[in-house]
């Protein structure tokens, strides 16, 4: 049976895909941003995923004001990169894997969480900047990939408690799928930001760390953090960070008695207007 | 659980919700326009005559001729959408945000680079914070 080993937590800020893109990663601005992702690169060579679900928001990209869903599940083959006003991404199209992200949404559905099923899309920075943070330059990234994205953009966006739900049924359903497959899933966006207003730039670093302490050892009551805090205490945009409840809500020590362990854990600040954080948790057995 | 209350009383924060959007829609769906070359180019070569193709208020159209982020949020934008606008310009997300503070985009950088904008003073209206500046509308 498939199985979800591994959740990797990462910001998706767009400047490091440029930065990526441009050649840029070996400048003093940007070289410690890259250096914090090499453990967790050399960690996903020696425990490389069969598929990975990548949960991230798209920003105004594939999804505007026509349509906004909640939840949506890409089971389609492939996906472009998307221009997103400044050309797309030199970086490869993302391969699906349509059986397991149908599987999963058909279970996930009849858990009572309705999933808007997309087959077509282009994938914005959300999705392609954490791979290319954890895959470096690569010819094709090294597995398939199920795009799952979460409207954090029009409020009000699901709270942290409905995605922690969600990343439980998301496990219940990778793990009534036939096929052996070592599955991870990654939580991305945040850390704390703003982009608007008078109190654009804002970081909280503090309250960034304690976010990583409980997400790794108080999961369920960070949780129930509501809402008006993420935006109050990590800007307008730290709301991304619901995003990452659905990652550890799906990991074992939540829902089958398992150990995990701290794979790598990186703070920085800044990266353009924004605090990078990430995180890699592993079953320990 | 309505949102209202509890979010505005951020400081320099507005919240997308549901009456934002509506009051915001042509504003946004037309930065959406700009994803395009050659909308962009058309844009480019006469902004008045390129915005009077959209349902947007005037108000709308002369915050986005001034480039005036600030009040477009206030009108119903979007700062995802309203970066379409700073990509047709050439600008990056640093540039766009920074713009909105009323600071220089080198003093902008300078506050990242040391840290970012601080948290004390700046969680609720009427704190002592340098983010505590009146909201338009």
């Amino acid at each position: 049976m498939a199985r979800i080993t591994a959740s990797v937590y990462t910001s998706h800020i767009p400047a490091v895909g440029a930065a990526f893109d441009h050649g840029k990663t070996g400048e003093d601005y940007w070289k410690p941003v890259f250096a914090g992702y090499d453990k967790s690169k050399e960690w996903l060579k020696a425990n490389k995923p069969d598929v990975i679900i990548c949960v991230y928001n798209d920003h105004a990209t594939a999804f505007s004001l026509s349509m906004i869903p909640t939840f949506a599940i890409m089971t389609g083959p492939e996906y472009n990169p998307a221009d997103e006003g400044y050309g797309a991404r030199p970086v490869p199209k993302v391969i699906g894997h349509p059986e397991l992200a149908s599987h999963i949404a058909s279970e996930v559905i009849q858990q009572d969480f309705d999933l808007t099923m997309v087959n077509e899309i282009d994938v914005d920075h959300g999705l392609t900047v954490p791979l290319s943070c954890l895959f470096g330059e690569v010819k094709e990234w090294p597995c398939p990939i199920i795009p799952f994205a979460v409207n954090v953009v029009q409020h009000p966006v699901p709270s942290g408690e409905r995605c922690f739900r969600l990343g439980q049924a998301i496990r219940r359903a990778v793990t009534s799928y036939p096929e052996d497959l070592n599955v991870h899933i990654w939580g991305t966006g945040g850390m704390s930001h703003q982009l608007q207003g008078s109190r654009a730039g804002l970081i909280n670093r503090e309250w960034d760390n304690m976010f990583l302490d409980k997400l790794i050892d108080a999961p369920k009551d960070l949780a129930k953090m509501p809402n008006i805090d993420y935006v109050r205490e990590a800007g307008s945009e730290g709301i991304e960070l619901v995003m990452w409840h659905i990652a550890r809500g799906a990991m074992s020590d939540i829902n089958d008695g398992g150990k995990l362990k701290v794979v790598h854990r990186f703070y920085h600040v800044p990266a353009s207007n924004t605090a990078v954080g990430h995180l890699v948790l592993q079953d320990a057995a | 659980m309505s949102l209202d209350k509890d979010f505005k009383d951020i400081p320099g924060t507005i919240i997308f919700d549901a009456e934002q959007s509506r009051k915001g829609y042509w504003l946004n769906q037309f930065c959406m326009s700009l994803m395009k070359a050659e909308n962009r180019a058309a844009f480019k070569a006469d902004e008045r005559a390129y915005l009077d193709k959209w349902k947007m208020t005037e108000d709308q159209k002369q915050a986005v001729m001034s480039r005036d982020l600030n009040r477009m949020m206030a009108l119903g934008g979007n700062i995802y959408f309203l970066s379409k606008i700073g990509a047709t310009d050439g600008l990056s997300f640093q540039q766009m945000a920074g713009s909105m503070t009323g600071m220089s985009e080198q003093e902008y950088r300078a506050m990242m680079v040391a840290g970012g904008r601080k948290i004390d003073g700046n969680r609720r209206l009427g704190e002592d914070g340098d983010a505590q500046r009146p909201k338009k509308d």
